[in-house]
């Protein structure tokens, strides 16, 4: 008797939570034109990796009433997020490949708002001699020397992008490169990929906000920091409402409007600063002026 | 190894300061994972129940099928249900993708063949006379059938409870479906997985900490429930 209490009970338990579980969450989609508007922006793995995007998103929510909803992707997971319409903005670091979403009719506006440097790290005593050098003479330097791995993201992101960008401007082709038996692709995210090469005792293309708050810690050190060519530009990118009619153009532009207020862009110049000694990020503006350099 | 330690000091510490996140994320892990693992149930026992006691052809090839796809990678699942709600994907229109809808609906999917194939086997190892006992005894079909059923309870019990362990310890699925947002996709393994990224090895030790003890909770509440 007990026995078919106890499973009655549970019976009833798990029929209720069917019912109401799904319910409530039904609800919380039904509310969706009443209640505080929804926003959802991909984000690039370094931007939330460094804690910014914790750091603004209560702000914005406060200031402007909506909800907004963070997601963690890559730039080439956050693009083909946007191209499909399924979130609202997105926020990348890829010029050439946001200019082709733009042109390809997918993004609406670009708004360039953070900018940053990548650097090359590695071992450091700097076996392949690349310390103080153009990125592109390191680059040719380490694949000169052909005993020391390269550590590359492989998956695609800003990052990765970027990279392929240097060996081609160093007058490699990135096919032969990638096939080199010092040529490894992490496939992975910045920080694991950091880690690998600290192991492996390698160089990496990496972006100066993510090296700063993880591979520091790694034993990695920078070797080359100059260069047009290692600026890192942030941006945020609005799906263009007339392709995607459900996307909440509204809020995605408000976005970007905070993100380009002189309260946001004072932030970035301090972000990160007091924890790590130097700021991760600059105003885009800074950027603009020329202050990277 | 020191980190090992420390995370456990700093497992203990999220717990017995009721850290307001943690008990959030792990709240969030618990909901979604007993409801897909329930809906799963719901659906997988009665059906256990007429696949065990009826015959047709290619009986034995299904339940191979069912068995072959205890091995389905989460990761196919979760893009499954991507591209089926995404904006521009047949069911796009409902707008559940990056829900926590999504992600109940994921891992009931992926827990079906779990719970089907191990609830045949829990009624295969009751003894068959009691389904004929039950029978002669003027039980119709389905009376013999619950009958058979409530003599395996224990075994399904576990079979559920194996379910929910799959459910809550599965990352790839709620990662993609889910989209691991703070304070509305958030579970113990997505967060488990971000902290891992961000290099707070000790926090997502901890995390990994509390997702067992949660396991452990929900294990010996199950097993009371059995004896008494």
């Amino acid at each position: 008797m007990n026995a078919r209490f106890a499973l009655g009970t549970l019976l009833t338990a798990f029929l209720l939570a069917l019912i109401l579980v799904p319910a409530g969450t039904g609800c919380n989609q039904a509310k969706h034109d009443s209640a505080p508007a929804k926003l959802r922006v991909a984000t690039t793995t370094s931007l939330y990796d460094s804690g910014l995007w914790e750091y603004l998103e209560p702000l914005f929510e406060a200031r402007y009433g909506i909800d907004l909803e963070v997601l963690y992707a890559g730039t080439g997971i956050a693009l083909r997020y946007g191209e499909k319409g399924d979130v609202d903005a997105i926020v990348t670091h890829d010029p050439d490949r946001e200019a082709l979403f733009i042109s390809q009719g997918y993004g609406l506006e670009r708004v360039p708002f953070a900018c940053s440097r990548f650097l090359v790290v590695g071992p450091a005593d700097d076996p392949a001699r690349i310390k103080g050098q153009t990125p592109e003479a390191a680059f040719a330097r380490i694949a000169a020397i052909g005993s020391v791995l390269f550590i590359s993201r492989g998956d695609e992101s800003g990052t990765h992008i970027k990279e392929k960008e240097i060996w081609q401007r160093a007058g490699f082709d990135y096919e032969e490169v990638r096939r080199s038996r010092w040529y490894i692709e992490a496939g992975r995210g910045m920080g694991p990929t950091l880690l690998l090469a600290a192991e492996k005792r390698g160089y990496a293309l990496t972006d100066k906000a993510t090296f700063v708050t993880y591979g520091n810690k790694l034993g990695l050190v920078p070797l080359v920091d100059q260069g047009d060519i290692l600026l890192n530009t942030y941006s945020i990118l609005l799906v263009d409402p007339k392709r995607y009619p459900w996307v909440n153009y509204e809020a995605s532009k408000r976005l970007a409007e905070f993100l380009v207020t002189e309260e946001v862009q004072a932030t970035l110049r301090e972000f990160g600063a007091l924890h790590y000694g130097e700021p991760l990020f600059l105003p885009y503006c800074d950027c603009a002026r020329g202050l990277l350099r | 190894m020191e980190e090992l330690w420390r995370a456990v000091v700093k497992a203990f510490e999220l717990i017995v300061s009721l850290d307001a996140e943690v008990i959030d994320i792990t709240g969030r892990s618990l909901l979604i994972s007993a409801t897909s693992c329930i809906i799963a149930c719901a659906v997988c026992f009665p059906l256990a129940g007429i696949i065990h006691f009826s015959s047709f052809p290619g009986k034995r090839l299904f339940i191979s099928v069912v068995q072959t796809l205890y091995s389905l990678p989460t990761v196919l699942v979760g893009l499954f249900i991507f591209v089926l709600l995404s904006r521009s994907g047949p069911l796009g229109g409902l707008g559940l993708l990056f829900t926590p809808l999504a992600m109940v609906m994921g891992q009931a999917i992926f827990l079906c063949p779990i719970v089907l194939g191990l609830g045949i086997s829990a009624l295969r190892a009751v003894d068959t006379a009691i389904y004929d006992v039950a029978m002669a005894l003027g039980a119709n079909r389905v009376q013999a059938t619950l009958q058979v059923m409530k003599e395996s309870r224990y075994a399904l019990a576990m079979t559920a409870m194996m379910g929910f362990g799959r459910a809550i310890s599965e990352v790839g699925l709620s990662l993609m479906v889910g989209g691991n947002i703070k304070g509305f996709t958030r579970t113990l393994t997505t967060a488990i997985s971000l902290e891992t990224s961000r290099g707070n090895l000790e926090f997502a030790i901890a995390l990994g900490i509390i997702l067992l003890l949660l396991a452990l909770m929900v294990n010996m509440i199950v097993g009371w429930l059995q004896q008494r």
